[in-house]
């Protein structure tokens, strides 16, 4: 059997508030295995984000381990690029070729007419080209998030991290950044984790998706997403009740019980 | 009454579809300013023009006084300056200054660049840094002065003692809130790009905190300039030289009132052209490029 690209392996995640020790998962494990659009859904407060800043190596597990091609993720790196869901991750001193040009840079993988060369591809898989010299602050939202996948995907990293980077986007605009999300992916075959709240994003984005419970997060299902091609209408929108179901069922289960 | 057709709609009306109208057909698009609107746009323009305004209010000031011992006119002040300047009197004075100055305000710089990265570097930086400027920056400058020469005696050394000590606080404090206010996502994407250390501080802290940083020069300078010539107008009298606080008080005591004029205006242009001229481009070409300025 094919060796997984990273193994989450039983994490328990905490952190410290003012006055509280949070736990935000409770031994959560799954493996990402290449070119998997792996999704990780849950409602606000599973602890979603943070298992992706783990990943991501900002925090490290209070149990269990986190493992990239077998080497234990202990602090971030290029090999795991991050999207962010805010607008602020662009460096607004740098127009979007030199932002998508700075980590290729700093990394010292490649020289400046390589990395120039690389960006500019990119860019143009986002259909930013025209604005390639412009400052973040003159862009929108949308764009700005493009810029920003066209960043991480530049590294060629070896799994690309996605903290929920269309929610702050205007549904309009989400639906059409998840149609080029998907193109890109056709193309490129990237490795994806991408963090959602929302049932019907992550049937349409995701490939694999891991369902958490609220608070603290634990798994409680791992399942396959409908094909993009050849899936009647029908398949997702059973899919996205049986998902609702699932990540709902004890509270409207306890309603029932106190009416 | 008919049952309505659509039970949502209180008042039932037809739906409608409209074309909308090319925007080349519009009477205007876009349209260019007048010049004269142009004109009245103009930030620099209009600061001139309060400029004018307040010398001509000096000036009918002083011919209706008519004592060019409390307040000479615009006029006397402007050629008592282009006299002084054509004599050779006072450029060397204002060199004299600046150079001190600039002295004192590069050290300044350079210790407070020292102390914020040490601040950001450890907590313990920080906390000595928090205290050192809660002690320090409310203390005058122009108060060290004494120790200062007894320290350090008629020497230069003992002004850009006091410069340093006026530029290092705010500069600091500035630099030091500004890193503290960087957003988390940006600095989580620095450490995404494995930058660490030093690195770090001068690729994402420096440039994300460039507005608080500009501030604090611009404060550092402002305290600095007013310190230097408080403190030439006590250090002149004793050392019987010096720059352009010397000048000042020299003219004074041989009752040369439009030279005193003279020297106070050199001391405000000095500080428009270096407000307006160098801070203004640095804004430019940094802050107000990037969409990071608040004004």
């Amino acid at each position: 059997m094919e060796q997984p690209l990273l193994g989450v392996e039983d994490v328990t995640l905490q952190y410290k508030t003012r006055d509280h020790l949070v736990t935000a998962t409770y031994r959560v494990g799954f493996e990402v295995f290449a070119s998997d659009r792996y999704v990780v859904l849950g409602p606000s407060g599973c602890g979603k984000s943070t298992l992706l800043k783990a990943v991501g190596g900002y925090m490290a597990p209070t149990e269990g381990c986190i493992r990239l091609k077998g080497e234990v993720v202990r602090q971030p790196g290029p090999d795991r690029m991050m999207v962010f869901q805010e607008f602020d991750q662009l460096l607004p001193w740098k127009t979007v070729l030199d932002n998508v040009m700075f980590p290729l840079l700093v990394s010292g993988k490649m020289s400046a007419s390589v990395a120039t060369e690389r960006a500019r591809e990119y860019i143009d898989k986002v259909n930013l080209t025209p604005y390639a010299g412009q400052y973040p602050h003159t862009l929108s939202g949308g764009m700005k998030q493009r810029v920003a996948i066209a960043r991480a995907m530049a590294m060629e990293p070896d799994v690309l991290l996605m903290d929920e980077p269309f929610a702050a986007l205007d549904a309009l605009t989400r639906r059409k950044m998840q149609d080029e999300l998907l193109d890109l992916w056709d193309e490129i075959r990237f490795t994806m984790i991408f963090v959602t709240h929302s049932i019907a994003e992550a049937i349409k984005v995701g490939s694999r998706i891991l369902l958490l419970s609220p608070h603290p997060g634990q798994v409680k299902a791992e399942l396959n997403s409908v094909p993009r091609t050849g899936a009647g209408p029908d398949e997702a929108r059973l899919l996205e009740e049986r998902i609702h179901e699932m990540l709902f069922a004890e509270p409207v289960e306890a309603a029932v019980a106190s009416a | 009454m008919q049952a309505p057709e659509h039970p949502g709609l209180v008042v039932e009306r037809p739906e409608r579809v409209a074309t909308t109208v090319d925007a080349r057909n519009f009477a205007i698009a876009t349209k260019p300013l007048s010049t004269a609107e142009t004109i009245l746009n103009n930030t620099v323009l209009r600061k001139i023009a309060i400029i004018v305004v307040l010398a001509a209010i000096w000036e009918i000031y002083g011919r209706w006084l008519n004592n060019q011992l409390l307040v000479p006119t615009f006029s006397a002040t402007v050629k008592a300056f282009v006299v002084a300047i054509l004599s050779g009197e006072l450029l060397p004075k204002v060199w004299a200054s600046i150079k001190v100055l600039l002295v004192g305000y590069a050290g300044g710089v350079a210790i407070a660049a020292l102390l914020t990265t040490f601040a950001t570097i450890t907590r313990i930086g920080a906390e000595f840094l928090e205290t050192l400027t809660a002690m320090f920056n409310p203390l005058p400058a122009i108060a060290l002065l004494p120790l200062a020469l007894l320290w350090f005696g008629l020497t230069p050394l003992s002004l850009s003692f006091v410069l340093i000590h006026s530029v290092l606080w705010p500069m600091a404090l500035n630099t030091h809130s500004g890193f503290v206010s960087v957003s988390p996502t940006l600095r989580m994407v620095g450490k995404n790009y494995g930058l660490r250390g030093m690195r770090y501080v001068a690729k994402i802290l420096i440039p994300a905190a460039f507005p608080s940083i500009l501030t604090g020069l611009k404060i550092g300078w402002a305290f600095a300039w007013r310190t230097l010539i408080a403190a030439e107008l006590i250090f002149g009298v004793q050392s019987g030289g010096g720059g352009l606080g010397w000048f000042i008080v020299n003219n004074k005591n041989i009752l040369d009132i439009p030279n005193v004029f003279a020297g106070l205006l050199t001391v405000i242009i000095i500080g428009l052209l270096v407000e307006n001229v160098i801070f203004r481009t640095i804004e430019n070409r940094t802050i107000r490029r990037w969409g990071m300025a608040t004004s």
